[in-house]
């Protein structure tokens, strides 16, 4: 909804996914709850390949197509100390591989109006391929993909102008004050941690990514043991059966990535201005959030859908937004990941207000820990929750891309069933205990990006 | 790797692949007061996609006015008698459904996204702000400081969406397409509350509004919820046609510079062309359409294989085209230069791909090529229910009918190669391009960190 100028709540999920990377998934709007009609609801089959990949699965024969994502546990947080290795070693997975160059595989996938395309974030790394099931078709594009999964050649020449394509695109970033905030909202709250860096890395850590790099990085993370294939699509079990293990063949067992880290609590706020000559600043306020299967997941997931994950009807929006007129954007959410996700707040207004506008982000937040929800809040948040379930996946894309987080993060296959359960049994007690005991008002992260030498004192 | 930010771009490239043969399964329907309706069946999920789609948009307003119509798109939530401001969305909320509304050059629209049995909760809304809008004043002030905020976010402070507004309005003299959909900032400054009410009154009623329904629905169900909910509202006179605001002849290139504190140059060049609407040859469009497919649909077109993998000259290019405005538009090409390379030499690497076009036939290979995507992509829609409402949305509302959906893959499937030669030496030409240049300025006040 680019195509026209649209009221917020689609401008938060754009937020989102420059946030994270390209990963809608993971943001919290996505949560899938349980169906509410057995007539739809449907069947995730799992196993895995003969060499260690999870697969996940759900038949769908309405429609003559077929989604997969391979997801490898190979995202930034596998940098090390060559930030955008993970990023980049990805990007070039399809610039020449097996018997093909890039650019016949470019002419392989058009000619069959198919899509591979794929993302980078801390966590992951995801190849997608959306095909036809026409049997031809189906075969010359999971060839290919398997082909761009197993033999990637990374030639010398295509990295060398990649990089330059990288490097424009960051260059590209730096025009744009919520890039320039985003980053050094990560770069703050994790310090020494390896979600620090930011996925494409920076101008100078690019220039020492060597074929070598890439070669070791794709030998260690991208084999069978580190994967996980999710496909939704008009093809039978046992047909998925042949594709994962077409698709994981050529890789070897191989080791799950090693353990993350664990997140440090921030020990006490700390405060990152930058200057920009934009009209508006950026305010991003913040700490370290929750993990996936967090134990107080549901209890924060319910509270920050009243605070500020759920547009009009949240707190946060009323305040800057509906009774102020603050921001045309302003929001809180968390994003679970493998080790603690950020949990984050923020607005862009005009660089005038931006110290008044961050004061009523601050009082709102400050607000909901002593207090926490009311009853009608509660209410009606888990009512628009379990309610919405069948919205969140009436396609198959949102199928293919919840199954590959059901499968990457190791829920249980029952999580949809017990999801609208596990919503309705929020207490306010809960919410509010919760967020007393983990969100930290005091010792918190805030970024401003904007021309903050006109921002003004409000008190 | 860019995102487009801007409005028309994405319009272009959501038109390449517009396509479905629908027919069998769009009911249409029309209620005493002229509204129309469409509705189409998809029983994948327990959902319903139901969207509203007023004929007015920024091509509809005139100077001193321009952003009125997207300012009302956000009123539309600040109460009517009935509902007070916010309750809309808290309503839709609390029945676990999704809104929202979007404005564009040609057309306004309201939806909703929700399980299939809340239907009537959109529609009796829906029905009651379509004349029962109070308007409060104190809720427009806030609202239009809102929306600034709005234009600061989305134009502003992006250099690329900037220049990409002082483009179109350098290319269009009197085609309304020269306005910006967000109105210009002193437009904004000096609206009032008497503009919405005159602009809400004019083109706010059945008789200027298309109802959208797709999902686990029965058509005649459907009609008679329609026609209990939305069947009283009274049609206004009020809605008279829109005078045409032809673009005069252009007599020559126009070039303009936009300075900004950015990092990279950029390029944008846009062609004055026909679309389906305005077209004297039908075809035309289609071969237009081919073309901006033979340019840039996908990673092996010649765009990205040619200029960005070849000759290295770009970091990214692409080519748009909306073939269903409601007036005609620009044949859009943008440009990133690669490291290095000078505007200039982006300007002529194009304009040579442009000449090959004039000259040499396109390939049987790209020919097939499209035709598979546009094959795929007729099954891809499919997966989404907003997608397949938009699409006929969007046909019937710029007055080309949902019907033309149905045509479009066997127009674009009979473009042949003589055809794309003809269009690229009829419309390419210098003297109706207009050509604009980002210019980045010093950025180093940003890099000054406190």
């Amino acid at each position: 909804m680019f195509a026209a100028n649209v009221k917020s709540p689609l401008t938060f999920l754009v937020a989102i996914i420059i946030a994270v990377g390209v990963f809608i998934w993971i943001s919290e709007d996505q949560i899938i709850p349980e169906s509410s009609s057995s007539k739809h609801s449907f069947n995730i089959k799992s196993w895995q390949t003969h060499n260690g990949a999870k697969v996940v699965f759900v038949q769908a024969n309405e429609l003559p197509m077929l989604d997969v994502q391979v997801v490898f546990d190979a995202g930034s947080a596998r940098d090390g100390n060559l930030p955008g290795l993970a990023s980049f070693t990805h990007q070039m997975l399809d610039r020449g591989a097996g018997e093909w160059s890039t650019d016949q595989i470019a002419e392989r996938t058009d000619s069959i109006g198919a899509s591979i395309g794929g993302s980078v974030a801390r966590d992951m790394a995801v190849l997608s391929l959306r095909a036809l099931t026409d049997e031809a078709i189906q075969e010359k594009a999971l060839a290919t993909l398997q082909a761009i999964i197993q033999k990637p050649l990374f030639p010398k020449e295509e990295l060398q102008r990649e990089r330059k394509q990288l490097m424009i695109s960051l260059e590209n970033e730096q025009q744009s004050p919520s890039a320039i905030a985003n980053k050094l909202f990560y770069k703050n709250l994790y310090g020494q941690h390896p979600y620090a860096s930011p996925v494409a890395g920076d101008m100078e850590s690019v220039t020492k990514l060597e074929r070598d790099s890439l070669a070791r990085f794709y030998k260690q993370y991208y084999v069978a043991s580190n994967a996980v294939i999710s496909m939704v699509g008009a093809i039978d079990e046992a047909r998925a059966k042949d594709i994962a293990e077409q698709l994981m063949s050529g890789l070897d067992k191989g080791n799950k990535a090693e353990k993350i880290d664990a997140v440090p609590e921030l020990q006490k706020a700390v405060a990152a201005n930058h200057q920009h000559p934009s009209t508006q600043t950026h305010v991003m306020l913040g700490q370290p959030g929750m993990k996936r299967g967090d134990k107080d997941y549901f209890a924060l997931y319910v509270g920050n859908h009243i605070l500020g994950g759920s547009g009009f009807s949240s707190r946060i929006v009323d305040e800057v937004r509906e009774k102020r007129g603050l921001a045309y954007s302003s929001y809180s959410y968390f994003i679970p990941m493998r080790a603690r996700g950020p949990f984050l707040l923020g607005l862009q207004t005009k660089n005038t207000q931006a110290k008044e506008a961050l004061q009523v982000l601050r009082e709102t937040l400050d607000t909901f820990i002593k207090n926490g929800p009311t009853d009608d809040e509660l209410d009606h948040a888990i009512k628009n929750i379990t309610g919405g379930f069948p919205l969140r996946i009436d396609s198959n894309r949102d199928i293919v891309g919840y199954l590959a987080m059901l499968g990457f993060y190791d829920l249980p296959l029952d999580y949809l069933q017990t999801f609208n359960h596990n919503v309705q049994n929020v207490t306010s007690e809960q919410i509010m205990q919760a967020f007393q005991s983990r969100i930290h008002a005091d010792n918190m992260i805030t970024v401003m990006v904007g021309d903050v030498s006109t921002t003004k004192n409000t008190k | 790797m860019y995102i487009k930010r801007y409005h028309a771009t994405v319009l272009v490239l959501l038109g390449l692949f517009l396509s479905g043969s629908l027919s069998a399964q769009v009911h249409e329907f029309k209620l005493r007061n002229g509204l129309k309706i469409l509705i189409k069946e998809d029983h994948r999920a327990p959902v319903v996609v139901a969207q509203i789609w007023y004929k007015v948009g920024s091509s509809y307003e005139h100077n001193g006015i321009t952003g009125v119509s997207h300012v009302l798109e956000h009123m539309m939530f600040k109460g009517t008698e009935k509902h007070d401001a916010g309750e809309f969305s808290k309503i839709i909320a609390a029945n676990g459904g999704r809104d929202n509304a979007f404005t564009s050059k040609d057309y306004t629209a309201y939806f909703q996204h929700l399980e299939v049995s809340r239907l009537p909760i959109s529609f009796e809304m829906e029905a009651d702000r379509m004349r029962n809008l109070t308007l409060p004043v104190e809720e427009f002030k806030k609202e239009v400081e809102v929306v600034m905020e709005e234009r600061r976010m989305r134009t502003d402070d992006k250099p690329r969406s900037k220049m990409y507004e002082q483009f179109y309005a350098t290319a269009f003299n009197s085609n309304p397409y020269g306005q910006p959909i967000i109105g210009w900032m002193d437009d904004l400054i000096n609206l009032n509350i008497n503009d919405l009410q005159m602009w809400y009154e004019k083109w706010y009623a059945p008789n200027n509004a298309t109802l959208v329904v797709v999902g686990d629905v029965n058509p005649k169900e459907v009609l008679k919820l329609a026609e209990r909910y939305y069947g009283s509202v009274p049609r206004t006179p009020n809605v008279k046609p829109l005078k045409p605001r032809f673009e005069p002849k252009q007599d020559g290139p126009r070039y303009l510079k936009v300075k900004a504190p950015a990092r990279l140059p950029y390029l944008l060049m846009g062609y004055k062309v026909p679309v389906v609407k305005t077209a004297k040859e039908e075809w035309e469009p289609y071969a237009l359409e081919v073309m901006a497919g033979v340019l840039s649909s996908g990673s092996s077109a010649r765009f990205t294989k040619k200029l960005v993998r070849e000759k290295q000259i770009v970091a990214q290019a692409s080519a748009g085209y909306n073939l269903y405005a409601r007036q005609s538009e620009l044949f859009v090409i943008d440009a990133t230069p690669a490291a290095g390379k000078s505007i200039e030499a982006v300007q002529q690497a194009i304009v040579d791909e442009l000449e090959l076009l004039k000259t040499q036939p396109v390939s049987q290979q790209e020919l097939d090529r499209i035709k598979a995507q546009v094959v795929a992509s007729k099954v891809y829609e499919k997966d989404s229910l907003f997608y397949q409402a938009m699409q006929m949305g969007t046909l019937e509302t710029v007055g080309l009918g949902w019907q033309r959906l149905d045509e479009y893959p066997d127009k674009v499937r009979s473009v042949t190669a003589e055809q794309i030669m003809q269009v690229a030496n009829k419309y390419l030409i210098e003297d109706s391009l207009t050509v604009a240049e980002l210019v980045p300025v010093s950025m180093k006040q940003a890099k000054k960190k406190n």
